[in-house]
């Protein structure tokens, strides 16, 4: 095929994406963002300069090409566009959605420098989300089958992306995951207005075409141990991708009241249990007036917008360093200000008061300033004697962060996890336990989609390798 | 997948729900229990597993019907199928030969107080089975538990049957008595077991309590089940059911229990309006 010449357009501005007016969303749990027509989508593809040396392609964690599927946009090739995405990322429509671009990719374009980054994640979007739309049925390259029986545990981002990687070598691939339903943080944690669970449903269903068995509500560690899945029920080789699941609180005063909740119980009842549609849903939420959130990720911004549209009429966000600290990514920040969440900066709780009923009734905070940089290389948070405060509440979300989850390490024999409980696994996904690999957030603590996307998949290469050669490396 | 093969009332308000799930029948340990979901919007139901059939693959569940879930999951007939069933989630009782035991079951904590007799007595401890009701038709497995226990004896609020009082009564007058107990267990609502606890504080006996707090994942994951052990969180689906009853908070857990007093009413209500007259007239077969 000649190639057709591409004249770039930098000097265009960065097309703007369609979204709900924030007035209209903050009630409704309908996707924030609507996502390109053709035109934006085509138009905003030639501000791309297409790089001999694409920088962009550096910043993405799994090295997506990027020019590549951009230029096909341009050109209206939109199949082509999400047939290049696929080579290297199992969930386009996904990561298009929830990717932190603005600290991978688009930081790092080149277009970066004197203009405004190429929009590489919402031209991703627009690329899966077509294809999706237009029912085209995907057609899978699966190797002949090898006989090799591999267990997945953990639905999440991780595990699907190497379950789909696995099945494709012609592995027979069992998913074994603990809720009732497939898909880890994408189902339970991120709120449907972020990312339609449909998505991720029709993502799973495609592992079901490609013949991988999903098996929902099995705990590992529970009803098979990782060594009971190997000696017992036939299974080769084991991936271990139990994500980040295990809430922490603060171990402060009234943590236990009534109307305190962990994020991932919060959005837990909201999302995977529909708690918003109660009561034609059984679950049950409560959410009161005024909601204070504890956390700057996120998790956070997620917990907050998920009260306001619960019809909370007040909504703080807690966090204990600056606006410039805050760990969420900058367009939720964005949306969630818009939206009228009251963000109380450089802010940490104390206590919480409860009523004689064990009910919380108030937040009690101190004000902190920011003093010389910590570890982490952010300026460390200090309390301003004598500031304490308190403001009423109806609720209380800690959304601090979230660890592993200890159940299959304590079940799996000479497993080797590090002093914070995560599974030791080096960059491959091997473990210290031979034919066990592990990957995601249950290695590197909580991270994001992407990265655990990528051990999946890089993880899936190993355990083929594993299969056919019987190798195994010494991880220290 | 999960068939309902069985599904009678044994006393009023409490089901007997037999349901097909070869894997946990096989996996299960007494002291452990299950998460149930009764239709595709329901929630997520713990429920002890009272008994086991592995030939068959069968567990068994018995059920109070109190809200909208229970009440609902009561209506369910032989042959339906549960839209799912996970486990088995808890940690198992310790079970161990330590001498003396006694089994106190209130209400329907007599069903997740089977299992755990029963392989008591199997590790060859003497077994001593207190159980309480507030009048003679509502106790539930009176014969599997007598199968189970070495002894068993019955109080009831309203003195329709054995000791009129409480079993904390029946089992002061078992420590009267100067019999050496080593161990007891106590399931059952909380303040009974909160009475049970404060009862053994006084004497020194070792007590093991069973809590069912409001739960949602049941595998660590939400925090929703936490409860204060001793001054500290623990989470009740995995670092539990089964505590050291002289550490619990009891008031703590009796005020987690009613978060959901608003909501669980307004369930109710609606059920009630859409359903009225019941569905089945608690009518099985
Ligand atoms: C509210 C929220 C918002 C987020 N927003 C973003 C964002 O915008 N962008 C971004 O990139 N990242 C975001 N993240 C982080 C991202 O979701 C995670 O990094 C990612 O999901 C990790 O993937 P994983 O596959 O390792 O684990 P998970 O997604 O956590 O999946 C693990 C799965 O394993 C299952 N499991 C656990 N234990 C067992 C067991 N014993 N047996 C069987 N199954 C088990 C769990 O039920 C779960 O389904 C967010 C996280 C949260 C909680
Ligand atoms: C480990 C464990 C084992 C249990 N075993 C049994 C058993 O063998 N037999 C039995 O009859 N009951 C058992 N229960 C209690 C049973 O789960 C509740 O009665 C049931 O969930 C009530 O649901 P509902 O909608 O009908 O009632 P609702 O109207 O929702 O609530 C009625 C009461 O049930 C409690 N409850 C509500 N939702 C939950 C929830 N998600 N988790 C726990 N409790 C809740 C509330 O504290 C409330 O007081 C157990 C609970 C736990 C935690
Ligand atoms: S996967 Fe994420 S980092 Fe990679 S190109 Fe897409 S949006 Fe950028
Ligand atoms: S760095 Fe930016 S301009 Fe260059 S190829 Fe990548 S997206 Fe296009
Ligand atoms: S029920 Fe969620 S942590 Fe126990």
């Amino acid at each position: 095929m000649t190639e057709k010449k591409w004249i770039p357009q930098p000097k265009t501005p960065r097309t703007p994406i369609p979204e709900q007016a924030p007035e209209v969303r903050a009630r409704n749990f309908d996707e924030v963002a609507l996502g390109y027509t053709p035109a934006m989508a085509v138009e905003e593809a030639y501000r791309c300069l297409q790089c001999k040396n694409p920088l962009c392609v550096a910043g993405c964690p799994v090295g997506i090409n990027i020019p590549k599927f951009i230029r096909a946009i341009g050109e209206k090739r939109f199949e082509d566009a999400y047939m290049a995405l696929k080579e290297d990322n199992a969930l386009p429509a996904v990561c298009g959605r929830v990717c932190p671009q603005e600290d991978q990719c688009e930081a790092v374009c080149i277009m970066g420098k004197k203009f405004k980054p190429v929009a590489i994640g919402r031209l991703e979007r627009f690329a899966a989300d077509t294809f999706i739309q237009s029912r085209h049925e995907e057609v899978f390259q699966m190797e002949p089958s090898t006989g090799k029986k591999v267990a997945v545990v953990g639905a999440g981002p991780s595990g699907l992306t190497c379950a789909g990687e696995l099945a494709k070598k012609g592995h027979d691939v069992t998913i074994f995951e603990a809720l009732h339903k497939a898909g880890g943080v994408l189902v339970y944690g991120i709120p449907e207005f972020r990312l339609p669970k449909k998505i991720v449903e029709l993502e799973v269903e495609n592992l079901r075409k490609m013949g991988v068995k999903i098996h929902t509500s099995y705990v590992i560690g529970k009803l098979f141990t990782v060594d009971e899945l190997m000696e017992e029920e036939g299974f080769d080789a084991v991936y271990i991708a139990t994500g980040a699941g295990l809430p922490y609180f603060m171990k402060i005063p009234g943590e236990n009241l009534n109307g305190v909740y962990s994020a991932n119980e919060f959005l837990t009842r909201s999302n995977l249990m529909r708690a918003f549609d109660f009561p034609e849903a059984d679950t049950p939420i409560h959410v009161g007036k005024r909601a204070a959130v504890v956390g700057g990720g996120n998790v956070a911004m997620d917990s907050a917008r998920t009260a306001l549209r619960l019809g909370c009429e007040e909504v703080y966000i807690v966090y204990r360093r600056s606006e410039a600290e805050l760990p969420a990514r900058i367009e939720e920040v964005h949306h969630a200000k818009e939206e009228g969440i009251n963000f109380q900066l450089l802010t940490n709780p104390i206590s919480i008061k409860g009523d004689d009923k064990g009910w919380v009734k108030a937040l009690e905070c101190i004000r902190m300033e920011l003093g010389e940089p910590d570890a982490s290389g952010r300026r460390r948070p200090i309390p301003i004697e004598g500031s304490e405060f308190e403001f009423p509440v109806d609720i209380v979300v800690m959304a601090i962060g979230q660890g592993p989850n200890p159940l299959v390490q304590e079940t799996t024999k000479g497993m080797d996890t590090n002093r914070w409980g995560n599974i030791k696994a080096n960059d491959d996904g091997y473990t210290t336990k031979k034919g066990v690999f592990a990957g995601g957030d249950i290695v590197t603590g909580a991270a994001t989609v992407i990265l655990a996307m990528g051990a999946g998949k890089k993880a899936a290469a190993a355990m083929d390798n594993y299969l056919k050669t019987g190798e195994w490396p010494s991880i220290d | 997948m999960y068939r309902i093969v069985d599904i009678r009332e044994i006393s009023p308000k409490v089901q007997r729900m037999v349901v097909e799930a070869p894997l946990i029948a096989r996996k299960h340990r007494p002291g452990q229990f299950v998460i149930v979901i009764n239709t595709e919007k329901g929630e997520r139901i713990p429920l002890t597993v009272a008994d086991k059939d592995v030939d068959k693959g069968h567990i068994v569940l018995i059920f109070q019907e109190v809200g909208k879930s229970t009440t609902e999951m009561a209506c369910r007939k032989a042959g339906e199928e549960l839209f799912d069933v996970v486990g088995p989630l808890g940690k198992p009782t310790h079970i161990e030969k330590v001498g003396t035991v006694v089994c106190i079951g209130g209400g329907v904590g007599t069903a997740p107080m089977h299992p755990i007799t029963r392989a008591m007595k199997e590790a060859g401890n003497e077994v001593i089975t207190i159980l309480g009701a507030r009048n003679k038709d509502l106790f539930t497995m009176e014969e599997e538990m007598t199968a189970a226990s070495t002894e068993i004896r019955f109080t009831t609020d309203d003195g329709s049957r054995g000791r009129h009082g409480f079993v904390t009564d029946e089992l002061q007058s078992i420590i009267d008595s100067g019999k050496k107990i080593d161990l007891v267990i106590a399931i059952g609502p909380a303040i009974m077991m909160k009475v049970v606890c404060n009862l053994t504080k006084k004497y020194n006996l070792p007590t093991v309590v069973s809590l069912n707090s409001i739960m949602v994942d049941g595998t660590g994951m939400c925090g929703a089940c936490r409860v204060s052990i001793g001054g500290e969180t623990k989470f009740v689906c995995v670092d539990g059911p089964e505590f050291d009853g002289h550490l619990v908070d009891f008031d703590q857990l009796m005020k987690r229990q009613q978060m959901y007093r608003t909501e669980e009413g307004i369930a109710m209500e609606k059920y009630k309006e859409e359903h009225p007259g019941g569905c089945c007239g608690g009518h099985h077969d």
